[in-house]
């Protein structure tokens, strides 16, 4: 006899449409009785998909789900025990609050007595008492999104699936419900699964967070775990603000990154590729002669509880937040704690670092701009004929508030020992043989570090260029 | 200081003028030829002699037959057909939808003598069947005017309305008859006025289909062709009485789903 406390099991789900794309791979995920989890994502990541699958509106191209241990794949929505919140409420325009949430009981062919109970109660639950004859469009936003919970759990269903029921909801309204999801989950004591491309809503709530990304399953943890511990760049740039440097080991405990060394916790071998990630929270600024590395603040925002920061160092930007204000062209030193940094090993050593726009809407780099058009980059903008930038809305984009983001691969570097050549230049300051190429680590004027291969020979401390294609150069946007 | 300025009222005026030409005048015309009679003197005959009269009862009666059995023809080959195209994730089925409506870009009187042709070869002689050739006729001609405002209706729906009665444990009919049906009634409605009124008075298809019966258009028709302008304006205000009745009770049933409506 096999015991399992898993009410419902991915095994192997794979989602690839006609055309050719595949919209989750290889999901896999145990979910226990009365959990409250969380898939957490970008929009395009999966995580609408992956519900929508466990809820029977699709079917996997392959895999298997399990109910209980008991495979329901195929099982048609109507004969799961499952019930689902939609995004846009989907409640019948056709039908009172009563009649809409007894829907389901009486498809189940429960007496008129027991409906008019359960509604009754139901209703209290989600404090809307006496709201029976209403109809749909007396509503506002919230009490139809509660409406739409009350439809769904009065079938007391085995598992709640919630497709972004805060999204249409204002900030006070969405904090509110927040607070009363968790509230209910706990009263009800049944299993909800939660999507969500929110963050903070996911770290308020969830017992359990899935990360997903393109399709796949980057990270599941705790809400702590996924915070204080990501597993890689995406989720700790996903979760919370964070500062994410390029780096390298250089001693035991002791790693480079964003121009400075610093001690850390994580022991990884000496010479490896790291991405380090400081949180904003966890940067202390001090005098400059005290701290790890020192550069100048660039901006202060006031946040209400506290400053953010921006101090910039050399060509790497550290955020800060502080109680205590500073002011913008302080020369000020950055501290940050060794248990508050952050390892990961880097798994394909791509480069990341942050290009400028210029007055001209040039993407710029190291004082060279870049053969690319930034309509290009920001998906959806245009030009106007006067000059500004807007988006695919029509609004002006501001170019001081976004920031662009380039990655490139170490294959796609090339060396040179013409200087002038590069787009910036370096010493190198680490070298690994990897069998038919070398693999280079060169710090940059700039106080940055690029990972480069490259199949010649070069010294340690060799001054080189660094040519970057712009056709291999990916550019993310950020808001 | 005086400014001109120009009121957006007067741009109402051109539409006041034409109101007041053709709906008003010859409604107040129509209201006089009814209640007065050849001498110019008002009398009620009119309106007595209709309900008197057992022939004109009996033609308002098969009138009426024939436009109900239409309207349940159009609208029975109508909306599965609509419901096919509006559900089907077919790439080209704006194209398919085209093809129904495109006889309504052909001339009518064309149409019904092809079909007449038809209907005489397999018929033999048209006298045989005077009403399932009006129904045929008329149904033939009407189709378009039911498609439309269904089809429109049932892809307009929210897929997500399908969904959550599917999650809620109906199954595939179920969910037609608890969503889809009473979301799509706005449509069937609409397409019911469409069809349904103009079946009881057009009576074109029918002449031109050889038929010897009558329905209330050609009954007016005669009245006016033998001179009897009074009453045949009293049976067109009759008929006017019973569309308004007839609307109004659709209307209402309309506005219970405001949702989704899509009159045409």
């Amino acid at each position: 006899m096999e015991q399992t406390t898993n009410i419902i099991e991915l095994k192997h789900i794979t989602k690839t449409y006609e055309d050719g794309y595949s919209a989750v791979s290889d999901f896999n995920l145990e979910v226990k009785q009365g959990e409250f989890i969380t898939f957490l994502g970008p929009s395009g990541c999966g995580k609408t998909t992956t519900l929508r699958m466990i809820a029977g509106f699709d079917l996997p191209t392959e895999g298997e789900i399990l109910l209980n241990g008991r495979p329901i794949t195929s099982l048609p929505p109507n004969k799961r025990p499952i019930n689902t919140v939609f995004q846009r409420y989907a409640l019948f325009p056709h039908m009172n609050i009563y009649e809409n949430i007894a829907f389901g009981l009486r498809q189940k062919k429960t007496p008129e007595k027991v409906i008019a109970k359960k509604v009754k109660k139901v209703l209290e639950l989600v404090d809307l008492e006496g709201f029976e004859n209403r109809s749909i469009d007396t509503l506002s936003g919230g009490q139809q999104q509660r409406v739409a919970i009350a439809r769904a759990v009065v079938n007391e269903p085995q598992i709640l699936l919630l497709d972004e029921p805060l999204g249409a909801l204002d900030l006070k309204m969405r904090k509110e419900m927040q607070l009363e999801l968790k509230e209910m989950h706990r009263e009800l004591g049944i299993t909800f699964i939660y999507v969500t491309h929110d963050q903070e809503e996911a770290l308020t709530m969830s017992d359990k967070i899935v990360v997903m990304s393109e399709g796949k399953m980057q990270q599941i943890g705790t809400p702590e775990d996924i915070y204080n511990e990501p597993i890689n760049a995406f989720v700790a740039d996903f979760i919370g603000d964070s500062n994410i440097f390029n780096g390298i080991m250089t001693g035991k405990l002791k790693a480079r990154f964003c121009g400075g060394e610093f001690a850390c916790v994580d022991d990884v071998e000496e010479g490896t590729h790291i991405t380090a990630v400081v949180r904003p929270e966890d940067v202390t600024l001090t005098s400059p002669e005290r701290g790890n590395i020192r550069g100048i603040v660039t901006s202060v925002i006031f946040k209400g509880i506290h400053y953010e920061i921006t101090v910039e160092s050399g060509k790497n930007e550290i955020v800060a937040q502080s109680v205590h204000s500073a002011r913008v062209g302080d020369r000020v030193g950055v501290e940050v704690e060794p248990d508050n940094i952050h390892i990961m090993i880097a798994e394909d050593h791509t480069n990341i670092f942050a290009a400028e726009i210029n007055k001209n809407y040039e993407l710029e780099y190291n004082g060279t701009v870049l053969p690319v058009a930034l309509t290009d980059v920001i998906k959806g903008s245009s030009m106007l004929e006067d000059g500004t930038l807007v988006d695919s809305r029509g609004l002006e984009i501001d170019p001081k508030k976004i920031r662009v983001k380039i990655s490139i691969k170490p294959q796609d570097i090339e060396l040179t020992d013409d200087q002038e050549e590069g787009l910036v230049q370096g010493s190198i300051s680490n070298m690994i043989y990897k069998g038919d190429h070398y693999s280079y680590v060169i710090h940059t004027d700039l106080e940055q570090d690029f990972v480069v291969n490259d199949e010649y020979l070069w010294n340690m401390e060799d001054q080189v260029g660094l040519v970057m294609p712009v056709e291999k150069m990916i550019f993310t946007v950020k808001k | 200081m005086h400014r001109h300025t120009f009121s957006r009222k007067y741009l109402g005026i051109p539409y006041a003028v034409f109101l007041l030409l053709f709906v008003v005048a010859p409604l107040v015309v129509l209201i006089y030829y009814a209640f007065t009679n050849g001498q110019g003197e008002f009398t009620a005959q009119n309106l007595t002699g209709f309900f008197s009269d057992p022939n004109t009862l009996g033609t308002l009666c098969y009138s009426f037959g024939i436009a109900m059995v239409t309207t349940a023809v159009c609208l029975l080959l109508a909306y599965p057909l609509a419901f096919i195209l509006a559900t089907s994730k077919l790439k080209g089925k704006s194209v398919i939808v085209l093809i129904f409506i495109m006889p309504m870009w052909i001339n009518f009187s064309l149409r019904i003598t092809a079909l007449k042709e038809i209907l005489t070869w397999l018929e033999g002689n048209l006298a045989y069947h005077p009403f399932l050739n009006t129904v045929l006729g008329m149904s033939y001609d009407f189709l378009p005017f039911m498609i439309l405002p269904i089809y429109t209706t049932i892809s307009k729906l929210d897929g997500a309305l399908l969904e959550a009665a599917r999650d809620l444990g109906a199954g595939e009919l179920q969910a037609f008859l608890r969503v889809t049906l009473p979301l799509s009634l706005p449509g069937i409605m609409s397409g019911v006025s469409m069809v349904f009124l103009p079946a009881m008075t057009n009576y074109v298809v029918l002449d031109m289909l050889y038929n010897s019966t009558y329905i209330m258009g050609s009954l007016i028709g005669s009245y006016f062709a033998a001179y009897n302008w009074n009453g045949g304006s009293m049976i067109a205000l009759i008929l006017l009485g019973i569309i308004c009745l007839f609307t109004l009770l659709t209307g209402g049933a309309e506005e219970e789903n405001t949702r989704g409506g899509a009159l045409l």
